[in-house]
């Protein structure tokens, strides 16, 4: 079973291999070859880009409107732009909020750790889509936040959060901190406290010791944990159309709105094809470059 | 540590989890407020917990949701175990670096860009191959895709931690490498199992978007209605709901960590026990005398 070569290994690769093949990777060329077909009114709404004529040879129809409409239209230009901003101001966010948070677990005992860790994974097991909705109890115009502070007459107007974008940041980064927490852990945990020790025993001060040695020793961590929270936040839907103004620029959203409202698979296409070619393949290459610089 | 660090500690701490759990405490509270209102307290009330039972588009919803989870968490942890495996076990094969891929990638991937793609695959079959309809169906394959991500993940990194010199002294003892794996492996790696299978159907239990690209127009998860009840607001009905959704899955993570905890300090202990008694044995046996376990009381 375990010696390289062994035909039999087969039978534990091949299943995984091939459903992911089948039901992650082929769909990819499938969204590429309609991102080439044109919009129609009828099921499926989309032109065929292969077809066979009456003499048995293939015809190839490739249409480039909707990657004209991406460069010309200026709504998808600005919702790329708005989109990563967004999702980098809330990574960045997430990681100052996580960074002490996974760095105090760390420095627990083991008993209280595990402890610890639960309560942060927990609200990851219990429903994405309903701890956004409940963000919206607190910060909505007359929900809690707004009711206690009138109250108190902190503020004599209720504050608008909800709807904004100030209403987006919140939910990503309350929605994405645990992605953050635990690779963060995961690092600092193993981190050697004798080397700690070590640069205090030679003179720095705590903050010099954070700086110079815990710092770059934890940046595997803080790589990991910001791709968990950038990309899937970058492409958000929930958040945006639930705590969002209507009509934001979230792309994850106009992506949505396209195929829903618009009934253009077409362009939904290409959306989805620049997301891959602008964000994912290039983290993916740079993972995989970094990746063998750590091995040689 | 200084005083003043702990007191850092602490404060980061509350920071945390405040702001982890204040919005589901919040709406926990909520769904027993009278009034339909958030900004008006109208006493404590059960009345949408009540109302909550007879809408049956509701609970018609949650039994397919159900369903969908079971079959995706049962299906992916099988996948994800043998994904897994594969990436461990097998140092080099043909189509490694595109498996390694195709599991990490799904965990990153923005949900839409997942359900458009998967969409858009279903329908071509359906033209070219007549199958499959939309509907329970492709829900279950697309949530399976996701879910293997999860399994391979945590199943992985617990069988890079299982010590492989059990297995090889079974193999020296006689046993099949197969046999080997079953009987010595796959119990030390069950809890990473049993957990990914949990998690898989929490997973499955909450998607929303994914779903509503790949269920066609006729089917309705609960994600799916819960969506379309709340987007234009809160809804008191869904706040009981929610809360009773909360409350079921926060006692199963609980009870299920529990206890697989208890488990494993079982299963350390025999262990310990196991040493200790060799130990006895090997010592006893150095000074010409029966191992302590089977001297006779004198």
């Amino acid at each position: 079973m375990k010696r390289s070569g062994n035909p039999w290994r087969w039978l534990i690769i091949l299943p995984p291999l091939l459903f992911l093949l089948i039901f992650f990777l082929v769909p990819f060329f499938y969204t590429l070859k309609i991102s080439f077909a044109d919009s129609v009114i009828r099921i499926p709404p989309f032109t065929d880009v292969l077809t066979r004529t009456a003499t048995h040879h293939l015809h190839l129809s490739l249409s480039l409107a909707s990657y004209r409409r991406l460069f010309t239209d200026h709504l998808y230009g600005l919702a790329y732009l708005f989109s990563l901003r967004l999702a980098l101001c809330s990574t960045l966010i997430c990681l100052l909020l996580g960074y002490p948070i996974a760095y105090a677990i760390a420095r627990s005992r083991r008993s209280t750790q595990n402890i610890l860790l639960l309560v942060i994974i927990l609200p990851f097991w219990t429903s994405f889509l309903l701890r956004v909705y409940a963000l919206e109890a607190i910060i909505a115009n007359g929900g809690l936040l707004n009711t206690v502070l009138l109250r108190l007459g902190v503020i004599s107007h209720p504050l608008v959060i909800m709807y904004t974008n100030l209403a987006m940041y919140i939910g990503i980064v309350y929605s994405y901190l645990p992605f953050m927490v635990l690779p963060l852990f995961a690092t600092l945990e193993k981190l050697d406290p004798s080397l700690l020790e070590a640069a205090a025993d030679l003179g720095s001060p705590p903050w010099r010791v954070f700086l110079d040695v815990t710092l770059p020793l934890s940046v595997p961590g803080i790589v990991a944990g910001s791709m968990l929270v950038f990309i899937p936040a970058v492409g958000e839907f929930v958040i945006p159309s639930l705590l969002g103004a209507p009509g934001n620029l979230m792309i994850g959203r106009v992506l949505w709105d396209e195929f829903f409202s618009n009934h253009d698979w077409p362009t939904a296409s290409v959306v989805a094809i620049a997301f891959l070619v602008l964000l994912v393949g290039p983290i993916a290459i740079y993972q995989h470059i970094s990746g063998r610089q750590l091995e040689s | 540590m200084s005083g003043g660090n702990s007191a850092f500690r602490i404060t980061a701490l509350c920071i945390g989890i405040a702001v982890l759990y204040l919005p589901i405490l919040v709406l926990i509270g909520y769904s027993f407020n009278a009034s339909p209102l958030v900004s008006v307290w109208g006493g404590f009330s059960t009345v949408w917990y009540a109302e909550l039972v007879r809408q049956k588009s509701l609970l018609d919803a949650a039994l397919l949701s159900l369903e969908v989870a079971f079959a995706a968490s049962s299906a992916a942890v099988v996948l994800g175990t043998l994904a897994a495996i594969s990436l461990v076990r097998f140092a080099r094969f043909p189509g490694r670096f595109l498996l390694t891929g195709m599991v990490t990638a799904p965990l990153v991937m923005p949900e839409v860009i997942t359900g458009i793609t998967q969409l858009l695959l279903f329908v071509s079959l359906l033209q070219t191959f007549s199958w499959p309809h939309r509907g329970f169906l492709t829900i279950v394959l697309s949530h399976v895709t996701f879910c293997i991500a999860y399994v391979t993940v945590t199943v992985r990194s617990r069988l890079q931690g299982a010590d492989r010199s059990l297995e090889e002294a079974a193999q020296d003892l006689g046993a099949g490498p197969t046999r080997a794996f079953i009987e010595i492996t796959l119990p030390l790696i069950a809890p990473a199992i049993l957990a990914s299978w949990l998690l898989s159907f929490t997973l499955s239990l909450d998607d929303l978007v994914i779903s509503s690209f790949v269920a066609g127009p006729a089917t309705n998860t609960l994600p799916m209605l819960i969506y379309s009840k709340v987007r234009l607001g809160i809804s008191p009905v869904i706040n009981a709901l929610a809360s009773l959704i909360i409350a079921i899955i926060g006692t199963c993570v609980i009870a299920a960590g529990w206890l697989m905890r208890r488990a494993e300090q079982r299963r350390e202990l025999e262990m310990r026990e196991a040493e200790r008694a060799n130990a006895a044995t090997a010592l006893s046996g150095a000074r010409d005398r029966p191992p302590l376990a089977f001297r006779s009381p004198s």
